[in-house]
């Protein structure tokens, strides 16, 4: 049987403000869904709420995939059930090597455990795959690791767990034109040996002209205000959101970007303030 | 000293060893002056050996508890026993060692010979093999490897020339007590040159008094050698006796290297109070690698006295505390000599209640120009009835010296956890891998079986602590 994601009237908080506010979406095994709007509308809470980040909180609505509660399950459960996050600032874990990682990780979801043999040919496999450095087994979790290598590093682990509903969450920011082009291929071709579902955020058409996204969506405000297909994709590259603001009569939230405090600063505000 | 000598001493210790089996012979509870004497008689020591114990037991009846870290005062000296003589006969008490410990030993998959070692019940590790190849290595290159007190018999020369020289038994009164009673522990002299390509190992010293209270180790590496020994393992020790007060001097003399690995384990109603220090000559080195998860009060700060030009000293040491244990440990960097160089990295480690310290001290003399020390020490502490401090003295006295410390505490933040879990680990998985991250800088330098083991003996303590 096909598994699918249904997502319906979803409402998620962050503390007491309400940040998805009705979001309604089903995603299919070999479907790619892009899911685009202005920063800070939620598009990154949607993928944490499906994920169950800790910090979001299901107010409403559910989520099933291959019709189980996945708001019943914990975020180990979502994962050997085959959803897959991509992270944008996915967690360094220092002392713990990738390999033991990986291997733990894809441990979790099988009976037998993973023979090394066969690990390292697959964790070999990727390594070439996705040009990364040869020791990248040893070293530890994203430790050190730039920007780039820490987004390959997530498409790594998405190639070896084989999950069957993954979201990228901005995987292509922080890569250059050529690691882009890696990332998509290997994300296709994993799509193409597994029937992987996918969802998609990102800023860039030209990820999106390398995915080639079989369906759109468009979050502004918590909420879908427009669904489409590849053209829309297109069209919200040239011509931006204006549009759909003044077509739907509705104004974006602006993105809440945390204010970064140094001593330095307030000291010198104190005494702009007494000026 | 020859190597069939060495063989010998030690068929005839085993021997020895049968013989006092039948009787069983102890000191009876409290210290005094007599029972001092008593221990040095049954063991036919030197008189300046009991003159030393004499000295020492004075000094500890004069001196007072440390003013600083847990507190002591609950510990009667009159309740314990200061000396046994050690009997297979102990045998017999298998039955009494708690079910706890027998399951972590099925949990570890230790064979039940190698348990009944472990527990303290049984005075022969079957692994003589093992023990014979070390032995024969040793012997060849012409190491004193023996039990302190045949040491004393053995080469009463260099015993007497370096016992109490760097600890001495006034330094503190659980030094002045384990110098008035000490038994047991370990003696090695690497001779100039010697360089030991594998650790030796007390693991496989057959001997009944290696489960001693009041263990005395004395290691001296000559010119130009190189030591690594490990002691003991990571297997929980069990012991009736509920007072550990032991003392480890080791002497590093010019361009001389050692290496002292040791995971300490005891059970839970342990106090153990250890003094360990090194003196460190002209380019010697000097590595302490320390790890404290048993017991339940632990008082332990390794010491490097950097006494010549370019002497380094390092420690390295993990204190796990958990439920009412108290770890009050760090480490001693004293610099002496101009172009010393210590390092100490300290990770600690509390849950489910337990309390841990880190208390170091880094000394940089007057005459200690151009010296680097660095200390850095990280806390991770689980929950939120847990707690650590961080007490360090740094003091530099000269103007080209520098100090380098930096602290860290922490908690495992939900966002590693979220990641871990979000690729397929369970909570309790995901905290273990954390867990084993943050104290990595120290497993990765014990010798493998002991990462291996020790790895293994957190998971084991960390089980059903999650939920």
């Amino acid at each position: 049987m096909e598994k699918i994601l249904k997502i319906n009237d979803l409402h998620v908080s962050v503390g007491d403000k309400e940040i998805l506010k009705g979001i309604s979406l089903t995603v299919k095994p070999d479907e790619i869904h892009a899911i685009m709007g202005p920063n800070g509308n939620g598009k990154s809470t949607l993928l944490k709420a499906i994920m169950g980040h800790p910090a979001y909180t299901v107010t409403s609505g559910t989520i099933t995939f291959d019709d189980e509660d996945v708001l019943a399950m914990s975020v180990d459960e979502r994962s050997r059930k085959g959803l897959f996050l991509a992270m944008q600032y996915p967690k360094e874990i220092s002392g713990v090597t990738n390999s033991d990682f990986l291997r733990a990780a894809i441990n979790a979801r099988n009976e037998k455990p993973i023979s090394l043999f066969k690990f390292i040919k697959e964790i070999d496999k990727g390594i070439k795959t996705l040009k990364m450095k040869d020791d990248l087994a040893h070293r530890f979790v994203n430790d050190g690791f730039s920007g780039g290598e820490m987004k390959r590093n997530e498409i790594l682990q998405m190639m070896m767990i084989k999950p069957e509903l993954a979201m990228l969450d901005e995987i292509d920011s922080g890569l250059d034109v050529d690691a882009i082009k890696l990332v998509a291929d290997a994300a296709l071709k994993l799509k193409e040996e597994t029937k992987l579902g996918l969802m998609v955020v990102s800023h860039y058409e030209r990820f999106f002209s390398l995915m080639k996204p079989t369906h759109a969506h468009v979050i502004v405000d918590g909420k879908i205000v427009v669904e489409g297909d590849a053209e829309l994709v297109e069209k919200i590259d040239t011509d931006g959101y204006d549009w759909l603001y003044e077509e739907l009569k509705i104004k974006p939230l602006k993105e809440e970007r945390p204010m970064v405090y140094s001593l330095g600063t307030c000291a010198r505000n104190k005494r702009n303030v007494n000026e | 000293m020859k190597n069939d000598k060495i063989l010998e001493s030690q068929d005839d210790y085993k021997y020895d060893f049968k013989d006092e089996d039948v009787t069983i012979y102890n000191t009876g509870k409290g210290l005094t002056e007599d029972v001092v004497r008593a221990i040095s008689k049954a063991k036919d020591e030197p008189d300046w050996m009991l003159d030393i114990r004499l000295k020492a037991y004075h000094k500890f009846v004069e001196m007072s508890l440390p003013s600083f870290g847990p507190d002591l005062s609950e510990i009667n000296f009159n309740d314990f026993t200061y000396f046994k003589r050690p009997s297979t006969a102990v045998e017999s008490k298998w039955d009494k060692v708690p079910e706890t410990i027998k399951n972590t030993f099925e949990k570890l998959k230790i064979p039940e010979s190698e348990q009944k070692f472990l527990a303290g019940v049984s005075t022969q590790y079957e692994s003589e093999v093992v023990y014979h190849n070390m032995l024969k290595e040793v012997e060849e290159k012409g190491v004193l490897f023996y039990d302190t007190d045949t040491a004393l018999k053995k080469c009463p020369e260099i015993v007497k020339e370096y016992f109490g020289k760097i600890v001495s038994y006034a330094d503190n009164k659980f030094a002045a007590l384990n110098t008035a009673v000490w038994s047991g522990g370990s003696f090695i002299y690497v001779p100039k040159g010697v360089k030991l390509e594998k650790p030796l190992q007390s693991y496989f010293r057959i001997n009944s008094e290696l489960m001693g209270q009041f263990e005395r180790t004395l290691i001296i590496c000559d010119d130009d050698s190189d030591l690594h020994y490990v002691e003991g393992c990571t297997a929980p020790k069990y012991s009736n006796d509920s007072l550990h007060a032991a003392v480890v001097e080791i002497f590093v003399k010019k361009n001389a290297k050692c290496r002292y690995s040791t995971v300490q384990n005891w059970s839970p109603n342990i106090i153990n109070l250890v003094t360990k220090r090194t003196l460190v000559e002209e380019n010697g080195v000097m590595e302490w690698i320390d790890g404290n998860v048993g017991s339940h009060l632990n008082m332990k700060y390794p010491a490097c006295v950097l006494a010549g030009k370019g002497a380094k000293g390092v420690c390295i040491s993990i204190a796990v505390a958990s439920n009412s244990q108290f770890q009050d440990a760090g480490a001693k960097m004293i610099h002496l000599a101009p172009d010393t160089s210590s390092t100490i990295i300290s990770k600690s480690l509390s849950r489910r209640g337990g309390k841990v310290n880190y208390r170091g001290l880094v000394s940089i003399g007057p005459k200690a120009f151009n010296s680097r020390a660095k200390v850095e020490c990280d806390t991770l502490i689980l929950d939120d009835i847990s707690s650590s401090d961080t007490i360090p003295t740094n003091i530099v006295s000269n103007n080209t010296s520098t100090i380098e410390h930096e602290a860290t505490v922490s908690k495992i933040s939900e966002e590693q956890l979220f990641y871990l879990m979000s690729r397929g680990l369970s909570e309790e998985e995901a905290t273990q891998m954390i867990i084993l991250g943050f104290i990595e800088p120290f497993t990765r330098e014990l010798p493998m079986e002991y990462a291996v083991e020790l790895n293994q003996l957190l998971k084991i303590n960390m089980e059903g602590s999650i939920g």
